[in-house]
């Protein structure tokens, strides 16, 4: 079949393999060696990694020249988009200049409000939302023309992902908002983070009444918890992350926070490999890269396909 | 109507420094709270007592305008008023502020006001809330009569973000999620499938077109 963009991850989730992405936070300095480390770690145990783009409104190295230098360690990188940093025009000449440096998967996100991050008197843009983002991604690939309609030269060979978020309010509208997405165009979503399994069950089903899991890859998110002070922090500070209480009383309980909670990360993927139309796993393991390996491997996910 | 909020006296006393005869001009037209005659009389008080603290004394002269944005109300209400006047302190919006200084473009105008939004007033709850961004493409029959430009963070067409939790905003546990809102309503009205479909970007510089409109 013709490929969007052929890159590794489109690869992988067309070849109806079980994929596993993982994320990395780009360095807080211009040092090379930060992304450079975790993508070596993640390269053996991932199909792409994922590297943030100002994530929680904290400004870091670009997510573009961290994806090159994944790239350039032989990675296959997904280039998050916020559209709190950037109009359309910005945008979209990063995006041009991405695919020419070979980074073709790209996350459509509307990122955390400026106000909650660490200059929260800058002016937001969100020229555009989320889903004109995923729409205006697919007009540079399928029609080749920018958003006004001009013609861009040559080919823009993109493949293009969106999130959705299962647990944010209001919960009957999160499918309809998941269908408008894969209208505008997303070919892969990375789900947020899934602590509540029966709720994310209930959700796909959701979706497969509407037959969106034919028609787009859903890969299910996951956030290993390293302490009770992280289960604590994410359930009352981070936007959009909803983690039950019984999580946070397992690992109160728990002789080894840090154990437990990779257990309860290996419980879910289990769990989530059972749910009929998911594609495979998103690990968002913050400041925590380094047991990205040991989950895959833990998880029966190695080696990863060829492709 | 135009809600403000008075700047602080230590700002507004800065400004009034190099002057010494001051008219203070309230305005009666649309400023919540109402900035109006007794409002600059409090203030003309106030600022007298922090300018003597501070070894200076001000002369000032207090009246109110029945609209300061209006050209014709504010050149009668206040050319007569002028004589021997340093400065104009403004207890109007800015369109007040900007108007006085086009029918008396020889006097010094001051603002004593930030003007904060464009809004409405609960009165049961006795809050000001924001309502309206004058975005010059009103949107209101998309969304249930719930704006998205002014009462979402993100000014999203096709919200919402993920962001919002328990029907709150991820900038505020103050601040309602305006899409959560929006899809309250327009469930409630059977009418959800309006939002299936996706708005286009909008042209944001709408309103610099239409900044002169003709009456």
């Amino acid at each position: 079949m013709t490929m969007k963009a052929g890159t590794n991850l489109e690869k992988v989730l067309e070849s109806g393999a079980f994929a596993v992405t993982a994320e990395a936070g780009p360095a807080k300095g211009a040092v090379t060696s930060v992304i450079e480390r975790k993508g070596e770690m993640l390269k053996p145990c991932c199909d792409a990694v994922n590297v943030t783009d100002n994530q929680s409104a904290v400004v870091r190295m670009s997510s573009w020249s961290s994806c090159v230098l994944l790239k350039r360690l032989g990675l296959d990188p997904v280039m998050q988009i916020v559209v709190r940093d950037r109009n359309r025009l910005a945008i979209q000449s990063d995006v041009l200049g991405a695919v020419a440096m070979g980074i073709q998967n790209i996350l459509c996100l509307s990122g955390d409000h400026q106000a909650i991050g660490n200059h929260p008197d800058a002016k937001g843009v969100y020229d555009i939302d989320s889903i004109q983002l995923i729409q205006m991604l697919k007009g540079m690939r399928d029609e080749k023309k920018f958003q006004c309609g001009e013609e861009i030269s040559g080919e823009v060979p993109i493949f293009i992902g969106a999130a959705a978020n299962p647990f944010a309010a209001p919960f009957e509208y999160r499918v309809l908002r998941l269908a408008k997405k894969v209208k505008a165009g997303a070919d892969f979503i990375q789900t947020q983070a899934i602590f509540d399994v029966a709720k994310f069950a209930k959700w796909m089903e959701m979706v497969r009444d509407r037959g969106l899991d034919k028609q787009t890859h859903i890969l299910a998110g996951l956030v290993p918890i390293k302490s009770v002070g992280m289960a604590r922090y994410m359930k009352d500070y981070v936007s959009g992350v909803y983690v039950p209480d019984e999580v946070v009383t397992r690992l109160e309980g728990a002789k080894n926070a840090k154990e437990e909670g990779i257990k309860i990360c290996l419980e879910t993927i289990e769990q989530l490999k059972e749910i009929q139309g998911v594609h495979g796993i998103h690990i968002m393991a913050v400041a925590w890269e380094e047991m990205v390996p040991h989950i895959v491997e833990q998880a029966k996910l190695l080696p990863r396909p060829v492709v | 109507m135009i809600i403000t909020a008075q700047k602080p006296l230590e700002e507004i006393l800065n400004s009034l420094s190099p002057y010494n005869s001051i008219l203070i001009a309230g305005c009666d037209g649309c400023t919540q709270p109402p900035r109006g005659l007794k409002e600059a009389n409090i203030l003309a008080q106030l600022l007298g007592l922090a300018g003597k603290q501070r070894g200076k004394s001000f002369k000032f002269k207090v009246i109110t305008v029945p609209k300061q944005c209006d050209s014709f109300l504010a050149a009668t209400s206040l050319k007569p008023e002028i004589e021997g006047i340093d400065a104009i302190l403004s207890l109007g919006c800015g369109v007040g502020v900007q108007t006085i200084t086009e029918v008396l473009p020889d006097l010094i105008v001051l603002p004593a006001q930030n003007a904060l939004f464009i809004g409405g007033e609960n009165r049961e709850e006795d809050v000001l809330l924001e309502r309206c961004a004058a975005c010059g493409d009103c949107l209101l029959e998309y969304t249930g009569g719930i704006c998205p430009i002014a009462r979402c963070a993100k000014h999203l067409l096709n919200g919402p973000c993920g962001g919002s939790q328990d029907g709150k905003c991820e900038v505020s546990p103050d601040r309602p999620c305006a899409w959560q809102q929006i899809i309250e309503r327009l469930s409630k009205m059977g009418r959800l499938d309006k939002l299936e479909e996706i708005k286009p970007p909008r042209n944001w510089n709408l309103n610099l077109a239409q900044r002169k409109s003709q009456g």
